[in-house]
């Protein structure tokens, strides 16, 4: 099976297709991580996005129903220089090609990789379409110049969940020999979906938390009236300015609940106390990013996925903390309010894939919720 | 927080000499760590004994010590220097016992030393197998069942309930030495009671056995802010049960998900934290559970390693240089990214390519040795190989690995290939290869070898690419086809190979379609980020990165991998070249594939190609950067070998000319020129077959030597002294390829051999340095001790040597190094052979004379004139400097000791000392070898020599020795007045001499080889020796040398000095 990936700037990489027989258009974004395919294939963030994994070999270890962020997959197709067919690992059901497929994914592999990131880097993210199904070259190129594009676009009420629905379920163990024990939930925590991954839920149970998970555009009001001891706001795809409802909501909840955000939910915070928002050159996509703790005066090694950051300079210092700054450009990783139970990171303390650096902020969260229950605070 | 300002001067310990386990990476980290710490303005001392290093160059260190690398001699030096500090983490397991040892001793302690980096406690908890388990067990993580033992039968008791196989790790060892599997109480006695031995402590662990678990090993690094990243993962293709050292491994991790790997991290960062390691680099090595994911700790490395060095290579990201930066107080977020310029050191690299090693033995070296391969290191030396997927970096590492043959071929009998799949052994890798051309699949090849899965396809999938391929000829393969062959990693021999058909029509097939590489870079960031480095690597992709300068540039060729005979002196010398050529203001651009090498640093040149070293190869760097000049004569044989080929390619080779450098290696033209020059050479022959051999050896008369004549290094040479054994050699070559015409020499008894190491611009010679060996001629030049200056040669005799060196170097037009090899016989000089490169000797003669020979070579070769260096025509010594090998002989028991003229040291060390004795006492000293000052000695020699020994055994007894000695020697020693002790041959009964070895009651042998009839006793006793550790000499020179060493030692206390006063003196005098 031929497979072509054609840019809006004209260039087109031919290789050899695999997963569906499909034609998807999307940002084409690269990430650098090792390792953790299937969890960023099947993480709702990159809902609208083309992947190309700067690894080579991809596929090595198979898929597993443990490993997934959501129930299926949301990036738009991937791009690899090397597929492979013959998985190896003893957690490996499936293989990555045959999953894909399953969920109309499709596959380009074999073409210089490395080339494609260079010029991403220069260029920055663009449009694309990734073909399995055959096209000439500039029939290709103008689909993909009249895709739409990410600006503007609010991804987050394409993949949130439409209904309320609670999560229960604690990190797995993957040696099966170890069972981890569901700790006793202790805090009630209503997460909003703008995208959210699963870890982020099962990191949530660990710190004994029983997680209600709303739809993105679930209001202030009908958040209260569930009475959380904290609210979260997930990860989500895109550009966060057109998903304003939901800095409205969080306007609504400033100072009444203890909020954390992550990704998406650190930037739509980042509007509601009044900043802005920019699109990076290519975004953030990795497991490798260093994070300085401004507070610890510690580094923590990151796992990333934006393409948007909040602009540090548009926010209100008297009334906010800037408290992670990414160590390779600069940017704006995590703030808190100075006064108010409110914190949020760009990155991801969740994982999944990445290193586990940054789990504390999850215990962080549940001791301001523990702080904020305690008499006279509510 | 920036570095710490209470320090001033650091002492900064090497590993010594190459030993199997212990090589060139710790030149490496060394140099990494001198410079580093240098430049912060700290001021640096250097121990090491080991002067074929780059580190222990005067003008790496402020001071530079080559002394013996024992308690003793360091405390003298700390005594001198006052140091602040020592850094004990980047010299090997040498440098880290040594520092517990200078610790416990209180040595450090009196003198105000510190030690950074990893302090005594952090040393003893990783080292220390027992305390590290029982660590582990405290923060939770899994080991595999053990007991700690320190003798043998409570050893046994306890251990059955653990259950066989059981795996022995004496503990404070390294590259695994005193381990192994045992798999009955027979073999589990033995090995407990020798791992007990080996151990410094004398403790061993005994574990349960998870062979057959995959393998990894994290590469962590963290500063004392307690931040801390993993630099690589490293999965060993090999699994448990073989020695990481002797395994191919993979960068980065291949078979573990997110999850799983994430799991390890933290463990990894779990144990550098309980262990207390708090700055620098740790290597942490876990098992896996194919089944079940169950992980288990092997062991931590509270220092840089091979592995540290190996993933440096593998990522760009420079272990060793910060790792010594973490230990004097920086954060890792203070320390800039080199490649990016623009991101800190605090992160962790990722990769876009793959990354493989590949060992490579010295099995045909030591034939009768057994090569299974276990949990104790045997290799010699590795290849890296960069490609962009696995199969392209294996393809690469395994014609990097230069075995100088073509494709083996499977075994006859398919039933032997699945066995000897069974065990490991150094071929295993192409048996593979052959298992899957004869239709074994995956799965029963895993159930044989445990190899993982993933792994075994990859090489599946090679192997029916191969197949393919053979459908086709040269001139029918489609360009794709062809480009899939090449992405596939196929060398256009290999393809040769395939079609019959040479690797130039492949070549040329290729140059027509248009097939032909690309370079990536090594940039630690999969292209995030804009590198400033170019530190490149092949592959068949469609961008080019290598964006060439148009500066005037000269490729230096690297030596390859370590091997006996080539090793660490090359990469020495292509170092030096690529500084000279900075200096000249050229680009330098290197070619190595050994990742153990500073050669292969990226800031050692300009220009980084990170590649095999053949022909293919090389011609891609040469058509993408199209350079000056190509300098061949510095990394040994390896380059040498392409020089012809290169030149006929169009290549401009510079210094010394292909045709010279051919003319000297071909013994037959090279013989005809020494005659019409009149210059003696051991009268010779080339013998078709055995008559033609015995009718030359009858003329000549015996002993003589012969040899095939294709090898290198002395391989397979033997001295035959009868018809017998001449016949039955020619007999044996006769089943070699390529042995024939055979070369008989006369052998020159008794001879002194020397060597003498030359510069040359073509017209001026300078001999700069006349090095005499102390064992005689018959015994290979690099298993010679040798000494500068050549006291004992006469004056009319260095008059003849430096004569025919310079009239050797003009006749041969040596642009360069030239190094002649010469044996003098009863007052009459004859040569043996001619090198027109550099030689082994190089760096030893520049730190004894103080003077750069490769560099000056390098600029020699760019044009300049010897003239221009206003340097005597003989450079002067002062002082004494002796130059001693260092065996391998531990790593293979049942392997003879004795020498001959087929090399078999790894390394090598040197002692200085104002006299001769004193030199040769700590050249023996810091080869490990004890030069004793009181106690028994033995003697035991051949007729030919007892008259010899008695001046010997006189200046012995005279220094209160006690001597035993054979019934024979014995009798000569009592008529010539001496008081001497009886002892039992091997075969005449006991207690024998091997019983007093044994006992521990020798403090030294002389033995002398008898001949066949006692071959056996003496084996053993030699054997015996090796084993505990006693000096056996075997030759009577070495034994009079050795007595004046022990006069020296007797006489005078422990003084060192450093090169940088030797070469001041020098300089001034
Ligand atoms: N319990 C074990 N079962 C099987 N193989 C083992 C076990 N422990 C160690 N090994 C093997 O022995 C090798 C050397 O052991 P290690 O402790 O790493 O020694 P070294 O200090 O020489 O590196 C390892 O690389 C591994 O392959
Ligand atoms: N004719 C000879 N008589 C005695 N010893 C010899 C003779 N030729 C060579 N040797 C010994 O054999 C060793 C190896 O031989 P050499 O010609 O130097 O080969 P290589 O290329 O391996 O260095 C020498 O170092 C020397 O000790
Ligand atoms: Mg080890
Ligand atoms: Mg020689």
């Amino acid at each position: 099976m031929e497979a072509v990936l054609a840019l809006e700037d004209g260039r087109v990489f031919r290789g050899r297709g695999h997963g569906a027989s499909n034609k998807r258009f999307g940002e084409v974004v690269f990430n650098t991580s090792l390792s953790g395919y299937q969890e960023i294939l099947t993480d709702p963030s990159y809902a609208g996005q083309i992947v190309i994994l700067t690894y080579p070999h991809i596929g090595n270890y198979g898929t597993n129903s443990l490993d997934s962020e959501a129930i299926q997959p949301y990036a738009e197709g991937l791009v690899v220089r090397e597929i492979c067919e013959a998985a190896s690992n003893w957690r490996s059901e499936e293989e990555i090609s045959n999953f894909l497929c399953h969920h109309n994914v499709p596959i380009i592999s074999d073409i210089d990789t490395r080339a494609l990131v260079m010029h991403l880097r220069k260029h920055g993210a663009m449009r694309g379409v990734l073909s399995t199904i055959g096209g000439g070259d500039t029939e290709l190129v103008a689909e993909a110049k009249s895709s739409p594009s990410m600006v503007g676009l609010d991804l987050a009420s394409r993949v949130t969940t439409q209904t309320r629905y609670e999560w229960t379920k604690p990190s797995g163990s993957i040696d099966g020999a170890r069972a981890q024990e569901s700790p006793k939930a202790r805090f009630k925590v209503v997460a909003y979906d703008f995208g959210i991954k699963q870890n982020i839920l099962r990191r949530l149970v660990d710190s004994g938390c029983a997680v209600t998970i709303v739809p993105a555009s679930t209001s202030a009001r009908e958040v209260l009236e569930l009475k959380p001891d904290g609210v979260f706001l997930s990860n989500g795809p895109g550009d966060p300015e057109p998903v304003e409802y939901a800095a409205r909501a969080v306007r609504g909840l400033l100072g009444r609940v203890p909020v954390f955000g992550i990704c998406l939910g650190h930037q739509i915070i980042g509007l509601a106390l009044g900043g802005n928002t920019y699109k990076l050159k290519f975004g953030h996509h990795g497991g490798n990013h260093p994070v300085l703790n401004l507070e610890t005066n510690k580094v923590e090694i990151t796992a990333q996925n934006h393409g948007f950051a909040v602009d540090p300079d548009s926010l209100n210092i008297n009334e906010v903390v800037l408290t992670h700054r990414n160590l390779n450009d600069d940017t704006l990783e995590g703030l808190r309010h100075k006064s108010l139970p409110l914190f949020s990171v760009q990155y991801h303390p969740e994982a999944s894939p990445g290193p586990h650096d940054s789990a504390y902020l999850f215990g962080n969260f549940v001791r301001m919720m523990e702080e904020f229950k305690k008499p006279g605070k509510a | 927080m920036p570095k710490r300002t209470d320090l001033r001067k650091i002492m900064i310990i090497g590993s010594g000499p190459i030993v199997i386990g212990q090589a060139c990476e710790f030149d490496y980290s060394g140099t990494q760590a001198c410079k580093a710490l240098r430049a912060d303005g700290y001021e640096i001392v250097l121990v090491n004994s080991n002067p074929a290093t780059i580190m222990t160059d005067p003008e790496i260190a402020d001071r530079t010590y080559v002394e013996p690398l024992t308690a003793e001699y360091l405390e003298a030096i700390i005594e001198r220097e006052h140091p602040d500090a020592i850094l004990p983490t980047v010299g090997g397991q040498t440098a880290l016992n040594l520092s517990v040892e200078l610790a416990e001793k209180g040595i450090l302690e009196r003198n105000n030393v510190q030690l950074i980096g990893a302090s005594l406690n952090a040393i003893k908890m990783a080292e220390d197998r027992f305390w590290f388990k029982d660590t582990m067990g405290k923060i939770g993580l899994d080991v595999p069942l053990s007991v700690l033992v320190t003798k043998v039968d409570a050893a046994l008791k306890a251990c059955e309930k653990i259950g066989f196989p059981l795996i022995i790790r004496p503990s404070f060892t390294l590259g695994g030495s005193g381990s192994g599997t045992a798999y009955n109480r027979e073999e589990f006695e033995e090995m407990v009671r020798w791992g007990i031995e080996l151990s410094p402590v004398h403790e061993v662990l005994v574990e349960q056995s998870v062979l057959g678990w995959k393998e990894f090993e994290l590469e962590v690094m963290r500063d004392h802010a307690d931040n801390a990243v993993v630099v690589c993962s490293i999965e060993n293709v090999d699994p448990m049960g073989v020695h990481t050292g002797d395994s191919i491994t993979v960068a980065p991790a291949q078979t573990l998900t997110d999850k799983e790997y994430q799991r390890m991290r933290d463990a990894a960062f779990a144990v550098i934290r309980a262990v207390g390691v708090e700055t620098g680099g740790s290597n942490i090595q876990f098992a896996v559970e194919p089944r079940t994911g169950r992980m288990v700790v092997i062991e931590m490395n509270p220092r840089v390693s091979r592995s540290s060095a190996l993933a440096s290579k593998a990522t760009g990201f420079p272990i060793a240089k910060i790792a010594a930066r973490l230990a004097v107080g920086y954060r890792l977020d203070e320390i800039p990214n080199d490649i990016t310029k623009k991101t800190p050191s605090c992160f962790e690299p990722t990769i876009d390519y793959v990354v493989a090693k590949i060992p490579k033995w010295a099995q045909e070296k030591f034939p009768e040795a057994d090569h299974t391969l276990g949990t104790q290191m045997k290799s010699v030396g590795e290849v890296m190989a960069i490609g962009r997927t696995f199969k392209e970096a294996l393809m690469k590492g395994m014609r990097s690995l230069e075995t100088g043959r073509k494709t083996p071929k499977p075994p006859q009998d398919p039933s032997e290939l699945l066995r000897r799949l069974a065990v490991p052994h150094p071929e295993r890798l192409w048996d593979l290869f052959f298992a899957f051309a004869a239709g074994h699949s995956v799965e029963s090849l895993e159930e044989i070898t445990h190899i993982d899965p993933w792994f075994l396809n990859q090489i599946q999938q090679i192997v029916e690419l191969q197949g393919e391929l053979k459908r086709f000829d040269e001139k029918s393969i489609p360009p794709p086809a062809l480009r899939e062959a090449k992405r596939f990693g196929f060398s256009d021999a290999h393809l040769g190979e395939i079609w019959n058909v040479s690797a130039e029509s492949v070549r040329m097939r290729r140059a027509e379609t248009g097939v032909r590489p690309v370079f990536k870079r090594v940039d630690t960031c999969a292209a995030e980020f804009e590198s400033f480095t170019p530190y490149l690597y092949s592959s068949y992709e469609d961008e080019d990165e290598a964006a060439p300068t148009d500066r005037k540039k000269v490729l230096i060729l690297g030596s390859g991998p370590n091997r006996i005979g080539q090793g660490i002196e090359f990469d020495y010398c292509c170092c030096h070249a690529a500084f000279a050529l900075k200096e000249e203001g050229f680009e330098s651009v290197m070619v190595n594939c050994n990742p153990e090498t500073v050669s292969t640093d990226y800031d050692t040149s300009d220009r980084l190609y990170f590649e095999p070293l053949t022909f293919e190869d090389v011609m891609a760097i040469v058509e993408e950067e199209k350079p000056y000049g190509v300098i061949v004569q510095f990394g040994g044989q390896t380059p040498l070998n392409l020089a012809r080929q290169l030149k006929n390619a169009g290549v401009p080779i510079i210094g010394t000319s292909p045709a010279s450098i051919h003319l000297a290696e071909d013994r037959k033209q090279f013989g005809k020129l020494l005659e019409r020059m009149d210059i003696p050479q051991p009268e010779n022959g080339a013998a078709k077959n055995v008559e033609e051999a015995l009718a030359i050896a009858n003329r000549i008369g015996f002993p003589v030597l012969v040899r095939p004549s294709f090898v290198l290094g002395g391989r397979a040479m033997v001295v035959a002294y009868d018809e017998a054994t001449l016949k039955n050699y020619v007999a044996r070559a006769e089943e070699l390829q390529q042995a024939f015409p055979i070369l008989v020499d006369r052998f020159l008894e008794n001879a002194t051999e020397v060597d003498v190491d030359a510069l040359s611009d073509g017209r001026d010679v300078l001999v700069a340095g006349i090095m005499q060996h102390i064992e005689e001629a018959g015994i290979h030049s690099g298993d010679s001790s040798c000494v500068l200056p050549p006291a004992l040669i006469p004056e009319s005799n260095r008059q003849t040597l430096r004569e025919y060196t310079v009239k050797l170097a003009r006749e041969l037009k040596v642009v360069g190094l030239m190094n002649a090899q010469y044996a003098i016989q009863a007052g009459k000089v004859f040569v043996l052979e001619v090198n027109p490169r550099a030689s082994r000797t190089i760096p030893y003669v520049s730190k004894a004379t103080g003077v750069p020979l490769a560099k000056l070579a390098a600029r020699l070769m760019v044009g300049r004139k010897l003239k221009e260096f206003g340097l005597p025509e003989e450079l002067p010594v002062r002082s004494h400097y002796v130059k001693s090998p260092v065996f391998p002989f531990r790593k293979f028991p049942g392997v003879d000791t004795i020498l001959g003229p087929e090399m078999k040291s790894t390394g090598e060390v040197m002692g200085i000392g104002e006299t001769f004795g004193l030199a040769y006492a700590k050249a023996q000293i810091a080869a490990g070898l004890r030069v004793p000052t009181e106690g028994q000695v033995f003697i035991s020699v051949n007729d030919h020599d007892k008259p010899g020994v008695i001046p010997i055994a006189r200046d012995l007894a005279k220094m209160d020795f006690k001597l035993v000695a054979t019934s024979g020697t014995a009798a000569i020693l009592g008529k010539a007045g001496l008081r001497v002790e009886k002892v039992f041959k091997v075969n005449e009964g006991r207690p024998n001499v091997v019983d007093l070895i044994r006992n521990g009651s020798l403090a030294m042998l002389i033995n002398t080889p008898l001949g066949k009839a006692s071959r056996y006793d003496e084996k053993s006793i030699r054997h015996a020796a090796v084993q505990h550790g006693v000096s056996c000499i075997t030759t009577l020179s070495a034994a009079a040398a050795i007595v004046s060493g022990i006069e020296a030692q007797r006489n005078q206390e422990i003084r060192v000095i450093s090169l940088q006063e030797l070469h001041q003196t020098a300089a001034s005098a």
